[in-house]
């Protein structure tokens, strides 16, 4: 749970034609609380009946007060959330906003960071790199993306030679194996953008004998549609309705049943609640539980995961 | 003689998982006495590890210099002691590059002290394999006047550089790679539980 | 509010003594006639008017006093000031909210102008005037952490957020309960609670780590904790147990009330903005047991929590060796009447 705040949009500037930068200030201009690079805030979407809830990573300087800034990727195939941010949020909209909160920050011991992005996943590293030159840490980037088109991040970088863009439509790939190889000791990698880049990563880490205390990664994930379900709450005995475009913790939230978060997406394990009884199919799409946690079905993580079966009773 | 098996103790007791092989990836290893037979041990279960490997021997006493030579290591260096190791072993790790292996073997004194020194270098944690043979005489740290007696095998023991009497606790600093000893008779001095030998 | 700063010593002479007022306004750690651990933590600040959680740094009688102890603590061992070298940007953090914090919650001792980045700092009680750039250590006569925490009561742990843990990564520790920061300094929230008892097997830690983990900026916490004390002594270090050790077996039944001392934790927890690290403060209240049984309350309530308590919690707390002589001169308070709950004394 996260205090928030009421803030207004102050600029929407389209980036690309599929990321668009949105800007936050507060409506008196009173200072923001400041972050650490990689934080991420949580905006709420007041969508006709449904309040959907989004992390997104800021891009904007950690230490400047005077505004939020996130840059938002359309999904076509999403629950809305980006949809909404697209079609409804305009300049003077007023949206609330959480404290930020980092679940991917650098770490300062690191001799140097190497950090990969994917895709959208270049947001969270716009801050970092912001704090590595206020800490002057040495760093390389290596931002990959389809098109140029696509590559928002493009317009926000600094010009410098540690940065290095891989656009695939113009034949250049990452190549992982040299990236991770011949970094000196005390190296960290931070990798964030599609899931296949992430396992790709930590999969040529891993052959190439890094430990994965030196490896940290962010996944983008939000909670997927799927067919709607229902679960009873062990303690009142009511039933919750989960609608096809909603996550369980979305509707738990309407029902005003209040359940710890923070992510939104999967990762943190903030949301873990208890299950008393199933009689079906848990679909687990979060990264925190164990293999052997998603076979028991005694947890899930209202956050990602879905149902499917006869009845799901939550210790609530 | 396998690993030894530290009986369960506090949260910060360090435990010793035993070496296993990461293939020929470059590493560096460091035993002490019997440690050697951990070392050959890994190597038997996979020969590639010496491939590109650094191996450091420190014998004290022991007779395994030999045999670790014709393990057919890229270097094998048999020093004199920890302390005339250090330096080479300092090179060694910092230039080494993300993805070298350390493989610790041998007492808890040279263990601790080279994982605090690859710590302080950047190396993660999960990076250090350790593996503890032979004695388990402990590196001990006087809390009052920070000097380290190494090798104790005895609770309480004399502190080699104050002199005062000290009892053995089994709080362990990784970021010193020691353990730490306390005065056993500040409230009543001169009054000195009996010695007794430390167990595993 | 005129607070006039007590002139005492922390050893030697031992001349600290507590008001009338400052005893009244005691954080008495126990609400209820039986000791065990728990995560007891509630929102800091908020609190009774001129209790110690009304502000969010409480400054007492004992301030300056206390800040010429430090002093000397550090001059003898300046390895009870540590912060690893990846902590600089906590201590800024830390050295922000500090400042803050004082100069609002106490205008007339402390004041605080900032201009971006140069900030102009004074410290009326100990006499500091001070201009620097903040985030820039070159300004500053030491480290951030080294230079608030030299005007702030009580011992501070910077602790480093990574892989699912918190890292004891800085400290100044002058004031503790026989624990070595040179020591503990880079070991995790389970390893420097290692040597305490029972409080694993209870799962204590795991929860406590599960709420810290969780802490965000704008909201901070606190808990009492509390242990016992020979003479109103701060440096109760394991470095110096030599020298305070003996001290511990000089309570008879004639000098236990004054001699003995209750000394008592608040700890607050803070999430820091820039470094994403947890800040941990450990202010600390000592009181004679004469003091405490001042207040009818406290004087019943405490002797039931000595008389019944865990034997190893006793000898963990330190005090086991004059557990006899304590309960006995505390006996003498206790009428068997009830107790209210909560840890105010009656009006």
């Amino acid at each position: 749970m996260s205090k928030q705040m009421m803030l207004e949009v102050t600029e929407v500037e389209p980036l690309t034609p599929l990321v668009t930068r949105f800007r936050f200030e507060h409506p008196e201009k009173a200072p923001l609380p400041i972050f650490s690079g990689g934080a991420h805030v949580v905006v709420e979407m007041p969508d006709g009946e449904m309040l959907r809830r989004n992390a997104y990573s800021l891009i904007s300087d950690p230490n400047d007060a005077s505004g939020y800034e996130i840059a938002v990727r359309r999904e076509e195939t999403g629950r809305g959330g980006s949809r909404y941010m697209h079609s409804e949020v305009t300049p003077g909209t007023r949206m609330r906003i959480s404290v930020p909160t980092n679940l991917f920050a650098l770490d300062p011991r690191a001799r140097k960071h190497v950090l990969i992005a994917g895709g959208i996943g270049i947001t969270p590293f716009l801050s970092h790199l912001r704090q590595l030159d206020l800490l002057q840490q040495p760093f390389e980037l290596h931002y990959a993306a389809r098109s140029r088109d696509e590559a928002a991040g493009l317009k926000l970088l600094p010009k410098s030679a540690r940065i290095h863009v891989q656009i695939s439509d113009e034949g250049n790939r990452m190549d992982l194996g040299e990236i991770l190889t011949g970094q000196p000791i005390g190296t960290h990698v931070y990798v964030c953008g599609p899931e296949g880049l992430i396992s790709a990563v930590l999969d040529v880490a891993a052959r190439h004998g890094w430990p994965k205390g030196a490896l940290h990664s962010e996944a983008f994930a939000s909670p997927p549609p799927g067919k709607p379900f229902t679960v009873t709450l062990a303690k009142s005995g009511r039933t919750i309705e989960v609608s096809a475009s909603q996550s369980l913790l979305e509707a738990l939230e309407a029902a005003k049943v209040e359940i710890d978060w923070s992510c939104r997406g999967g990762a943190c394990g903030r949301c873990e609640t208890k299950v008393a009884a199933c009689d079906g199919q848990i679909e687990h799409n979060d990264h925190w539980l164990s293999r052997d946690e998603r076979a028991e079905q005694k947890k899930i993580m209202p956050c990602m995961s879905r149902f499917t079966g006869a009845a799901l009773v939550l210790d609530l | 003689m396998p690993n030894t098996s530290f009986s369960p103790s506090i949260e910060s007791r360090p435990t010793y998982a035993g070496l296993v092989p990461q293939g020929s990836a470059p590493s560096i290893m460091i035993a002490d006495a019997e440690g050697a037979e951990a070392i050959m041990d890994l190597a038997e279960r996979d020969a590639a590890v010496l491939d590109q490997a650094h191996l450091i021997y420190i014998p004290k006493g022991a007779k395994f210099g030999s045999k670790l030579a014709e393990l057919g290591a890229k270097g094998y260096h048999e020093e004199a002691s920890l302390d005339a190791a250090m330096t080479l072993i300092n090179r060694l790790l910092g230039s080494a590059h993300m993805g070298t292996q350390l493989y610790l073997a041998g007492s808890e004194g040279m263990m601790g002290r080279v994982s605090a020194l690859a710590l302080s270098l950047g190396l993660p944690l999960d990076a250090i394999q350790m593996e503890h043979r032979g004695s388990i005489g402990r590196p001990m740290q006087c809390v009052h006047c920070k000097g380290v007696t190494q090798d104790v095998t005895t609770d309480p023991f004399t502190c080699s550089h104050c002199g005062l009497t000290l009892f053995v606790r089994d709080h362990f600093s990784r970021r010193l790679g020691v353990f730490q000893a306390v005065c056993v008779d500040a409230e009543t001095p001169g009054v000195v539980p009996e010695i007794q030998e430390i167990t595993a | 509010m005129t607070l006039q700063f007590n002139d005492e010593t922390f050893r030697g002479d031992y001349s600290y003594f507590n008001t009338e007022h400052a005893i009244k306004r005691l954080p008495f750690p126990f609400d209820r006639d039986e000791y065990m651990y728990s995560v007891n933590i509630e929102a800091h600040p908020g609190g009774p008017k001129g209790s110690p959680f009304e502000f969010r740094f409480d400054v007492d009688e004992h301030y300056v006093s206390e800040m010429k102890d430090r002093a000397i603590t550090l001059d003898d061992d300046p390895l009870r000031c540590q912060s690893l070298p990846h902590m600089e940007l906590a201590g800024w953090d830390l050295l922000e909210i500090i400042m803050v914090s004082k100069a609002e919650d106490y205008p007339n001792l402390f004041t605080l102008h900032r201009d971006g980045n140069r900030w102009h700092w004074i410290n009326r009680p100990l006499g500091i005037e001070q201009r620097f750039t903040f985030l820039d250590p070159t300004t500053l006569p030491c480290g951030p952490m080294e230079y608030i925490t030299r005007q702030t009561q009580g011992d501070f742990a910077l602790l480093h957020e990574r892989d699912g843990n918190l890292w004891m990564d800085a400290g100044m520790v002058t004031s503790q309960a026989d624990w070595s920061l040179d020591f503990d300094i880079g070991m995790n929230f389970f390893e420097w609670h290692a040597p305490v008892p029972k409080a694993k097997q209870m799962g204590v830690f795991d929860k406590a780590l599960k709420f810290l983990l969780a802490m965000q900026q704008g909201q901070s916490y606190r808990r009492l904790n509390w242990t016992m004390t020979v003479n109103p002594r701060l440096d109760t270090s394991p470095e110096n147990y030599h020298k305070w050790g003996p001290e511990k077996r000089t309570i008879t039944p004639e000098n236990v009330g004054r001699k003995q001392h209750l000394r008592i934790e608040l700890q607050s927890f803070w999430r820091l903005p820039r470094s994403n690290a947890i800040a941990f403060p450990i202010r600390c209240y000592l009181a004679c047991l004469e003091d405490i049984c001042t207040q009818p309350k406290w004087g019943r309530r405490l002797h039931r929590v000595l008389r019944d308590i865990d034997p190893t919690l006793a000898e963990y707390k330190g005090f086991a060796v004059n557990q006899d002589m304590i309960v006995n001169y505390l006996s003498q308070f206790d009428d068997g009447a009830p107790t209210s709950p909560g840890i105010f004394p009656d009006a």
